[in-house]
């Protein structure tokens, strides 16, 4: 976040206005649903963000990220179905689960390298999903309803909009400023130098498994609240919130709007569900446009969209 | 026993169309280090192709045949036009412009073909069983299936172990500038290797068409296994792919098979029942993360860095 | 360039709601349009859009609005396509449904918004029981009568033993249940599958001969359907032991299935051929409409939807804010239903007749789904005392 007046620090600023002024326009026009589509739109941006931690600064691309969405999604709608209602309770439970997850395949995936990595995060995501799909109790593979949004004795009522788009919101802008200080710490940097030569890393002294392995569980708890934001949102957990396209999903709002740049999965993610909301409104052969376009985007846009906007400033 | 038997067959069936799909994933990714997530696609193709030539004429084997030039010629195309621009580029750049891929021709086949899937028929002489043992019955479509992927195997292992373009492809998927400081025409082997990938997803396509579909997205779901043979086998092995195809298919069908059973020993009827295609699906990860944890390059690693 | 282009888009949804004058009665279609299941989304739109060209595109003398949603078969797509039309299109009626799991999905978005949801397909056992709303009403069934009335025909004809299949989600396991709780032989086998993704039966198949079962039950919907009747026959079993469906063959999956389908017994609660006259009219302009398609069971269930909001609207001379006077009179089924008349329990589930069908050459040469027998007559479905509504 240095304070450079620039094209993309300009987008993002007007962005971030816009978002927080969104409730405003809503009420004024009576536009409920763009708050929907807003509210889901950071949720995931939320997971895009926690995504390019590992995979924009630390090198990790992981193809398995949407299981913690599932993970913490799963964690309130099943403490939903057994009537433990207070978020005081789901919200922790629904972080400490995803942090564990992360922790054991983080700690076995770390082992690989490159393509075998993407693949290992994806086998370990796509075992989630079928264990998802085994939980007859909850539902299996039709998913849960969930009839009750999170409680929390009155401090703020999820089932109103506003109050839930401005918890959104808040979660979003408080993981991107956690973001933040992780990359620009001492150990932000170790990871990030981890990244682009770890042998040299190891010989310094610095213990880079120890500390990717860190980074990969806090991208995996923040995820995980990202989930419990989805389920209270859709008030719905099905397995298909992990199925591996929906990693593919989060891969593609990351780079799409500029790995390893702080607010490039917000403007990714607004970008990729908005263009697809309004292509499919425009058109039932909605794919035929948005496939090429991001073949246009890896081919003659690299770095993203923050990636083009920093090169419109210089040219 | 003779279940046994019978399910051993349908593993073994389905390992060898899952190869002749990891083969061609295989080569492209460890020669070009390309990842190439259209593969699928060229899988559908493949059908497509079959489908409408097969209806054109009138005859299986010629319209299996016209459709796997058509689909070689595709795959020429679409590495000329677009791909080759991705080599040398970041694996994730791949995925998203392959990715981008897939979106394009399912829509592209929808506005073609329409909505509603093809069908692809048989030869009366192919749908009749077989009895291969007494009381063993197998379809005959299934077990041609299971001969003419053998071939290809053997085609494959004769052509990269015995020939000068094999030796090419051997050198590459070790040591990639090795070929290209060796004043090989690189760009042509690399089309040439594509179009052979290409072919031979067309071919699994189009051999799988008359027992499963011929339908938009036929290749999505197909594909993500396909990536776990040869991730399980080391990528740019053919041997591996060939190993770990045999290997998945037969965990896949015994699992199916013989799973819901024994976890009703466990589970209550009902329980046990839901649970156990999800569980049996979960097997073929299962083993793809323990063949990872403990050889990190897959059980072939081809290239040696 | 990125802020113009997001302003457009928020823009271009705000424009989503058009402000039309005569106050049009507006309808939210959630269906599968994309993906191979599309053919069936296609065919309810087809049929939907004939009953509005039969009541010439008005209900008591509004023009009708109708918006149509692809679900894309996934549970999450449909319930997130459920909120748009409730709270961005604000609509009247929310039609469609073909699965039981998106419409679980979607259910409480539409009753908490008290929005009439009429299910022209998905009837879960949950709708019919515990879930069951006064505003919610289905122009199906409910998942398990129809197999109820394939283990009920399976009786008639001696059957002593069946292997059942399906795939594992919401009307998979209700299908299946549904033909235990009338079969009186033994059920020696009973396998469920990956929904959708699998579609090699080969293990199942070869499960199924292994037990030496009299028969076999099937409910495969759609695609899947047709790939289960090629490998059945490919693996000689059709010779050996006799299938019996559910919503396995229709006019979709007919001309894929082919003579694959021949003398396949199925049971359902309409059949193209049923002689009333409003079913003559909506098949014989069907297939003047769209040439070369004829309408399915999911087509008549819609085409059905559009006449039950119709007889509300008029009930009411179009004040539609009057709810409870159009619940009451939809309860009435007082229109012409395409299946013949029929009642609602107090569910909001039909009540109502099923036939055997057949699959024949018709004098066209073409093959096609033929009455044969009625099966069951007035058939309720048995989770209507579990719905607290009386």
């Amino acid at each position: 976040m240095k304070s450079k007046l620039n094209a993309s620090n300009a987008v993002v600023a007007v962005v971030c206005a816009a978002l927080v002024l969104l409730p405003i326009y809503s009420a004024a026009t009576g536009n409920i649903f763009i708050l929907t589509l807003l509210t889901r739109i950071i949720i995931f941006a939320l997971a895009a963000s926690s995504l390019n931690l590992i995979m924009g600064y630390g090198g990790m691309m992981s193809f398995g990220h949407a299981a913690y969405l599932g993970i913490g999604g799963y964690a309130v709608g099943i403490l939903a179905a057994e009537d433990i209602g207070s978020g005081f309770i789901q919200w922790p439970v629904a972080l400490a689960v995803s942090a564990l997850f992360a922790l054991v395949i983080g700690s076995l995936s770390l082992r690989t390298r490159g393509v075998y990595f993407i693949m290992i995060t994806l086998a370990f995501a796509q075992m989630a999903y079928y264990v998802a799909s085994a939980l007859s109790r909850y539902g299996g593979d039709d998913g849960l309803t969930i009839y009750k949004r999170s409680t929390f004795d009155g401090l703020i009522n999820l089932s109103d909009r506003t109050q839930f788009y401005y918890l959104c919101l808040g979660c979003l802008f408080g993981g991107i400023y956690l973001i933040w200080r992780i990359v620009n710490s001492r150990f932000g940097l170790v990871v990030q130098g981890v990244r682009s030569n770890e042998q040299r890393m190891q010989a310094i002294g610095f213990p880079a498994y120890r500390y990717r392995l860190t980074c990969f569980v806090i991208a995996g708890t923040i995820c995980g609240l990202a989930g419990a934001l989805l389920a209270n949102n859709t008030d719905f957990v099905s397995p298909a919130v992990m199925y591996w396209t929906r990693s593919g999903d989060l891969m593609v709002m990351v780079i799409l709007g500029g790995m390893g740049s702080l607010f490039g999965p917000l403007i990714g993610a607004i970008v990729y569900l908005v263009l697809e909301e309004l292509l499919s409104q425009f058109t039932e052969y909605w794919a035929l446009i948005m496939g090429p376009l991001l073949l246009l985007i890896v081919l003659f846009a690299r770095g993203g969209i923050m990636g083009l906007l920093g090169r419109v400033r210089r040219g | 026993m003779f279940l046994l038997i019978e399910q051993l067959l349908n593993g073994l069936q389905f390992g060898l169309l899952l190869f002749l799909l990891a083969a061609g994933l295989t080569l492209v990714f460890g020669i070009m280090d390309f990842v190439n997530l259209a593969h699928g696609s060229l899988y559908m193709m493949g059908a497509y192709f079959a489908a409408t030539f097969v209806g054109w004429t009138d005859s299986f084997v010629l319209g299996a045949i016209l459709a796997l030039a058509a689909t070689l010629l595709l795959g020429i195309a679409l590495e000329f036009v677009a791909l080759r621009h991705l080599y040398g580029r970041d694996h994730l750049d791949q995925v998203l412009a392959t990715f981008g891929l897939i979106l394009f021709f399912n829509d592209m086949v929808r506005l073609i073909w329409g909505p509603a899937g093809l069908a692809l028929p048989l030869p009366a002489w192919l749908t009749t069983p077989v009895q291969l043992l007494p009381g063993v019955y197998y379809p005959a479509y299934r077990l041609s299936i299971i001969i003419v992927a053998l071939l290809v195997a053997a085609m494959l292992y004769l052509v990269v172990m015995r020939t000068r373009i094999g030796m090419l492809i051997r050198a590459g998927a070790s040591n990639r500038e090795m070929i290209g400081a060796l004043g090989i025409n690189i760009k042509l082997l690399f089309t040439l290797v594509f179009g052979l990938g290409a072919a031979l997803a067309g071919l699994a396509g189009l051999m799988q068409a008359p027992i499963l579909t011929v339908q938009i997205g036929m290749g999505e779901n197909i594909l993500i296994l396909a990536f776990v043979i040869i991730v399980i086998g080391g990528i740019g092995s053919i041997r591996g792919a060939f190993l770990a195809a045999i290997f998945v298919g037969i965990i896949d069908t015994l699992g199916r098979a013989f799973l819901p059973d024994l976890l009703r020993k466990v589970l209550s009827g009902a329980a046990a029942s839901t649970a156990a295609p999800a569980l049996s699906s979960m097997l073929i990860y299962l083993l793809m993360a323990i063949v990872l944890v403990l050889r990190p390059e897959g059980l072939f690693p081809a290239t040696k860095r | 360039m990125k802020t113009s282009f997001w302003l457009a888009g928020a823009t271009a949804l705000a424009l989503a709601q058009p402000a039309v004058a005569a106050d049009p009665i507006k309808i939210g279609f959630v269906s599968t349009f994309s993906g191979p299941t599309a053919v069936i989304g296609n065919d309810m739109r087809n049929s939907f859009e004939l009953a509005l060209d039969h009541l010439g595109r008005k209900m008591d003398g509004k023009p009708v609005e109708v918006i149509y949603e692809d679900d894309q078969q996934k549970p999450d797509v449909g319930k997130q396509k459920t909120e748009k039309l409730v709270q961005s299109d604000k609509v009247d009626f929310i039609v469609g449904y073909i699965w039981s799991n998106v419409l679980l999905a979607s259910l409480k978005t539409a009753v908490d918004s008290k929005t009439f949801l009429i299910s022209a397909n998905a009837g879960p056992s949950q709708l019919a029981g515990e879930l069951c709303s006064p505003y919610v009403f289905s122009t199906s069934w409910q998942n398990d009568q129809t197999p109820q009335a394939m283990g009920t025909y399976m009786n008639q004809k001696g059957v002593k033993s069946v292997f059942l299949i399906g795939p594992n989600y919401a009307a998979g396991k209700d299908m299946l249940a549904g033909v235990k709780s009338t079969f009186k032989g033994q059920v020696v086998g009973e396998e469920y599958t990956v929904w959708p993704s699998q579609l090699d039966f080969s293990a199942e198949l070869s499960k199924a001969r292994n037990s030496k079962a009299e028969a076999i039950f099937v409910f495969y919907p759609g695609a899947a359907g047709v790939q289960f009747l090629n490998q059945y026959a490919q693996a000689g079993i059709k010779q050996q032991i006799p299938l019996y469906t559910a919503f396995t063959i229709d006019e979709l999956s007919l001309p894929l299935q082919k003579e694959n389908a021949l003398g396949v017994p199925g049971a359902q609660q309409w059949v193209n051929d049923l002689p009333n006259e409003q079913n003559k009219k909506f098949v014989t302009d069907y297939r003047k409409k769209y040439a070369n398609l004829r309408p399915t069971f999911y087509g008549a269930q819609s085409y059905d939807a559009a006449n039950l909001i119709n007889s509300a609207v008029v009930a009411v001379k179009g004040d539609l804010t009057k709810k409870d006077a159009m619940k009451a009179e939809m309860e009435k089924v007082n229109f012409k239903s395409v299946r013949g008349p029929y009642k609602y329990g107090n569910n909001h589930i039909p009540i109502q007749n099923f036939y055997l069908q057949d699959v024949v050459k018709d004098g066209e040469g073409q093959l096609a789904l033929k009455t044969v027998a009625t099966i069951v007559e007035n058939d309720q479905d048995r989770f209507h005392d579990k719905c607290p509504m009386k």
